[in-house]
């Protein structure tokens, strides 16, 4: 059976298509939650050498996992609609970036209260630290200036460019903080892990890591169908849902 | 038609003087400020000094980006190049060229002399104008992408702050770190070095980049 992909890239048929999509990853997310947060801080053991505090690891990896894999779909979604000129490509960008903006900030918080009881201080400049944040500052400069431009076409190409040269500054950047880092001798405490997880452990985090995934599709799709409705509400597509009163 | 645009953003800039000393003036003052806020130790002010210049260098050439393009938007001229045969990307780099010359330069002529402020060691005054010559063009080249982008927004002078400095970082961090590196008697090249790739890369990629982002904000 052939699938005509180019029918999603129509906003109207996307519309339908991810209002169908959008239970489905949210009862995954839901599940995957309970049972990454029942191994998380029922199953897994306590680690012997960071006692119980370790556990923030269950929120903490996934959240900035998800922080970084978010902005390259997001730049990768914005260079499409650049590239291809696909209005849908480029309204997923913007509806992303909320999301990955989020989970940059959870991965900063968790990993402030991760640190205190650690290493005994809320922050350090260490090399990983250092990049999340500038990260977060990427986000929110291409958020800013999508919002600062009325236009919704030139917002979504500005957005683009501005993503794309992120994306290529993100290397970049995360070496030389990385350099800048041992250059400077360092703070004494490293984030480091030991290479040795117990499997429990091992599970437990990917689980969640599954959870934020499926979680950040359920919440994008959302967002991305309030944007299509929002860019569309002139269209006849939309006043017949109005109509029938499905919105 | 590259050195036309330098020749003519030079004839314009000198015509307006106070606009490049308003740039350099704002460079000097925040150095001063420094010492004024954290005390008169020597020995601090001379750790403090690379990271303060470098700094105060940043926001001086980002404060003035905004004359990049926005005047020849304004008149109309912009849309005049846009529409001209000639490649954008080159007209950019000349316009980037042009604005560091105005504002870059000066800064690393200066440099120097606020290095004295702070007490640096000669060997360090050297580095320290080395890198700026080095960096300050990644500077221009980097912030014409953030001017082409907010040209003609409200508020836009306060966004190319939020989209630009952080991509400033790694210029800083090398730059910064360069001086640092000869004041604890290390080796600076490897600093220098980066910086200088850095300028290279920039000057292949940043015009393109910033021509684009020109024909999205006029179109």
């Amino acid at each position: 059976m052939a699938i005509n992909w180019y029918k999603y890239a129509s906003p109207a048929s996307f519309y339908s298509l991810a209002g169908r999509m959008i239970p489905f990853f949210a009862i995954l997310a839901f599940g995957l939650l309970v049972a990454g947060l029942y191994i998380g801080f029922f199953v897994a053991p306590t680690d012997f050498q960071q006692g119980e505090a370790y556990r923030i690891i269950f929120i903490h990896v996934p959240a900035a996992w998800m922080s970084m894999f978010l902005y390259v779909v997001m730049a990768l979604w914005a260079g499409i609609g650049l590239a291809f000129n696909t209005r849908l490509s480029s309204m997923m960008a913007t509806a992303i970036a909320p999301t990955g903006a989020m989970f940059t900030f959870v991965a900063l918080w968790t990993g402030s209260l991760w640190g205190k009881p650690m290493w005994g201080t809320w922050w350090v400049w260490d090399a990983r630290l250092t990049s999340e944040l500038i990260l977060l500052f990427l986000y929110i400069g291409f958020m800013s200036l999508q919002a600062a431009i009325d236009d919704p076409r030139r917002a979504d190409k500005a957005g683009a460019i501005i993503a794309l040269v992120g994306v290529i500054n993100i290397p970049i950047i995360y070496f030389s903080v990385q350099w800048w880092n041992t250059l400077h001798q360092g703070a004494s405490v490293s984030v480091t892990q030991a290479p040795t997880m117990a499997s429990t452990m091992l599970t437990g985090m990917m689980v969640m890591v599954f959870a934020a995934w499926m979680y950040a599709i359920a919440v994008i799709l959302k967002r991305v169908r309030v944007i299509i409705l929002e860019r569309e509400r002139h269209t006849a597509w939309v006043s017949e849902l109005n109509e029938r009163g499905a919105l | 038609m590259f050195f036309w645009i330098v020749q003519r953003d030079l004839l314009l800039a000198m015509r307006r003087r106070s606009d490049v000393l308003t740039t350099l003036f704002f460079f000097v003052i925040v150095v001063s400020l420094f010492p004024l806020s954290v005390g008169p130790e020597m020995n601090m002010l001379r750790m403090m000094a690379p990271g303060v210049v470098w700094v105060a260098a940043l926001l001086a050439s980002m404060l003035s980006l905004g004359r990049l393009f926005s005047n020849d938007y304004l008149d109309g001229t912009l849309e005049q190049m846009l529409l001209s045969s000639q490649s954008l990307s080159i007209l950019v780099l000349g316009k980037a060229l042009a604005h560091w010359l105005v504002t870059g330069v000066p800064l690393v002529l200066m440099a120097p002399v606020l290095g004295i402020q702070y007490d640096l060691p000669v060997d360090a005054l050297f580095v320290l104008t080395t890198s700026l010559l080095l960096g300050t063009p990644v500077l221009s080249l980097i912030g014409a992408i953030g001017a082409a982008l907010t040209l003609g927004l409200r508020g836009g002078g306060v966004l190319v702050s939020l989209l630009v400095l952080p991509l400033y970082i790694p210029v800083l961090i090398f730059g910064a770190g360069s001086v640092e590196a000869d004041m604890a008697g290390l080796d600076y090249d490897a600093h220098l070095s980066l910086l200088g790739a850095f300028l290279l890369v920039s000057i292949v990629f940043a015009p393109w980049a910033a021509a684009s982002s020109l024909r999205v904000s006029m179109e």
